[in-house]
């Protein structure tokens, strides 16, 4: 279905199905979740999760702990796979192509998801080569192109003048908040098409969150972006779409304004008015 | 309520003492022994020469042939269960599902090898050989000692590997890894544990007399075909303690020495490559 004009008739005809879509657009580049239900180990964790992400734009996930939030970006990634208790159904539609349907490659839809995890974890070599493993399992071999790549995605997160002088270290020696923001150029390192990070800030003080702020922003011009956070004012700041979660549902989406100026239910402005979190 | 803590606190404190304090003893009182009997025997014959003197039971010459004999063996073992091992472990950890039926299976059966003793290893693999017709040689007991020694290194390893926490496979996959790439990688993680299956694993099939005695035989000679026989330092020490000799009883402990040297120098540089190799180690 690659025909733009299809996608937009698919697209109009859900829209009349489901109220929760955000926005109307030919569906390419965007991600589009339709009827998802997952369960584990029988308990139903995510519930009925129609969803439009509109591509070149931020989206934040919000909610309060345990309401399915990185359950949800992990399906975007196909993480379950190797957990049977994990049940999936329904569609994950990216660039007009179902990512779990029968013939889709999984490396293929991770490289181009790319997953920021909640715990950063940094892997078992130096600094350096941490950045520079992604785009190696690629493919990438020329030794002058990857040390550009990692110099580059390490500049972008801001850590490269902090490690300039010893990128040959293991990088399991460097502080919690470094290490997520090397975790974030590693992620970034593989070039994916979406961004999908788990609370991508969450160790790090209010001016490496400012500068990974805006290097999202910066990115939103490029690529898709769904980001889980903690922090209301985080997602006022740099969200365009809102997306507010609650035991395993989607209660309220809708553009940022939108959604803080005027929330619809009254559970999300108990929320935002934190009655609880 | 304090006083009970207080009591509790101070009771474990002196059982730890206790268990330590009667370990250590034990373990000194044998190393006493075998260095107080063996030293006086040992000398540069021991270790440079052939046994001279007749037949095994000489007064003369060394235990050379047991040393070579039992490093090529133990080498060659732990050759062949390494290479079965670390792709087994990894396949019931990474590829089948956390609560994989057929994984608790595996582990179950290496359980019931581990206490399996080492004489029906020894049976099993002269059955093999006989079965096969090979006679006693070098071959037939490392064969017969890999198998000795796999379900400690699959057991040792295979609990260091449930160990690994979840994120560091997830990070790999989540970067589009193949199951193989991320195994290459894990396996930098585990190779401190991946060192201490061996170093158990050869500790326990390089002292063991019972599984080489029909599968590998013995000979004054140095080992030098896969299928000759090969003289083993257990089976010197086996040999000695049952002369009627006193001299040739004391050259027993002098090859306990020896072998007790040789894995001491094993386990050091084994430590040492390995932390050398996993600097990067998460
Ligand atoms: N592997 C698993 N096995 C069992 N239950 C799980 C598993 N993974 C997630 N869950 C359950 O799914 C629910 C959602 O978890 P999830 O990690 O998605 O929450 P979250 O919204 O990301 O929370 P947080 O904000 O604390 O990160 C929780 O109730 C959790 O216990
Ligand atoms: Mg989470």
């Amino acid at each position: 279905m690659n025909n733009p004009g299809l996608a937009f008739v698919s697209d109009v005809f859900e829209d009349y199905h489901n109220k929760t879509i955000l926005m109307k657009l030919p569906s390419y580049h965007t991600i589009s979740i339709r009827n998802l239900n997952v369960y584990i180990e029988n308990q139903h964790i995510l519930q009925d999760i129609n969803l439009t992400i509109p591509e070149k734009s931020i989206t934040c996930i919000i909610g309060p702990s345990g309401c399915g939030k990185s359950t949800l970006l992990r399906t975007l990634n196909r993480m379950h796979d190797d957990t049977p208790e994990v049940k999936i159904n329904g569609q994950v539609i990216v660039d007009d192509e179902d990512i779990y349907g029968v013939n889709v490659n999984v490396i293929d839809v991770r490289k181009k998801m790319g997953l920021l995890a909640q715990r950063p974890c940094p892997l078992p070599m130096s600094i350096f080569d941490n950045v520079a493993y992604g785009p190696r399992i690629h493919g990438l071999k020329k030794r002058k192109a990857i040390n550009q790549t990692v110099i580059q995605y390490l500049q972008y997160v801001g850590l490269w003048d902090e490690v300039r002088g010893r990128v040959r270290n293991s990088a399991s020696k460097l502080s919690i908040g470094q290490q997520q923001r090397l975790c974030l150029a590693r992620g970034l390192a593989i070039e994916p098409e979406y961004i999908l990070g788990d609370e991508a800030t969450s160790a790090l003080d209010p001016i490496s969150t400012k500068k990974i702020e805006e290097m999202f922003v910066k990115l939103k011009e490029q690529y898709t972006i769904i980001l889980v956070t903690h922090t209301l004012r985080q997602a006022k700041r740099i969200a365009d779409y809102i997306v507010f979660m609650y035991l395993g549902k989607i209660i309220e989406s809708g553009s940022t304004e939108e959604f803080f100026n005027n929330p619809k239910k009254q559970l999300t402005r108990d929320y935002l008015s934190g009655s609880f979190s | 309520m304090i006083n009970t803590k207080r009591q509790e606190e101070i009771f474990f404190k002196i059982l730890m003492i206790i268990s330590i304090c009667v370990i250590m003893s034990i373990l000194l009182f044998i190393i006493g022994t075998v260095l107080y009997k063996g030293l006086p025997a040992l000398d540069w014959d021991m270790v440079s020469k052939l046994p001279g003197g007749g037949f095994y039971l000489g007064k003369e010459g060394g235990v050379l042939n047991a040393i070579i004999g039992s490093l090529y063996l133990i080498s060659g073992s732990v050759v062949i269960s390494l290479t079965l091992s670390v792709p087994l472990v990894l396949f019931i950890n990474f590829y089948l599902p956390k609560k994989s039926v057929f994984a608790s299976i595996i582990r179950f059966s290496f359980d019931i090898l581990f206490g399996v003793p080492s004489i029906v290893y020894g049976a099993f693999g002269f059955a093999l050989m006989i079965f096969l017709g090979m006679r006693a040689s070098l071959l037939g007991g490392i064969i017969a000692v890999a198998l000795l020694i796999m379900p400690i290194m699959v057991r040792s390893f295979d609990e260091v590997t449930r160990l690994l926490p979840r994120d560091l496979p997830d990070a790999l996959l989540s970067l589009g890894a193949t199951k193989y790439e991320m195994s290459k990688v894990i396996l930098r993680q585990l190779m401190p544990g991946l060192v201490t299956a061996i170093l158990l694993a050869v500790g326990r099939g390089i002292g063991d007399a019972a599984t080489v005695l029909f599968t590998a035989g013995y000979t004054d000679n140095l080992p030098n075909a896969l299928n000759h026989p090969a003289a083993t330092l257990p089976l010197s020490i086996f040999f000695q303690l049952g002369s009627p000799v006193e001299e040739v009883q004391n050259r027993a402990y002098a090859s306990a020495v020896i072998l007790t040297v040789i894995i001491l120098i094993l386990s050091f540089s084994a430590r040492y490559f390995s932390s050398k190799y996993s600097k990067n180690k998460i």
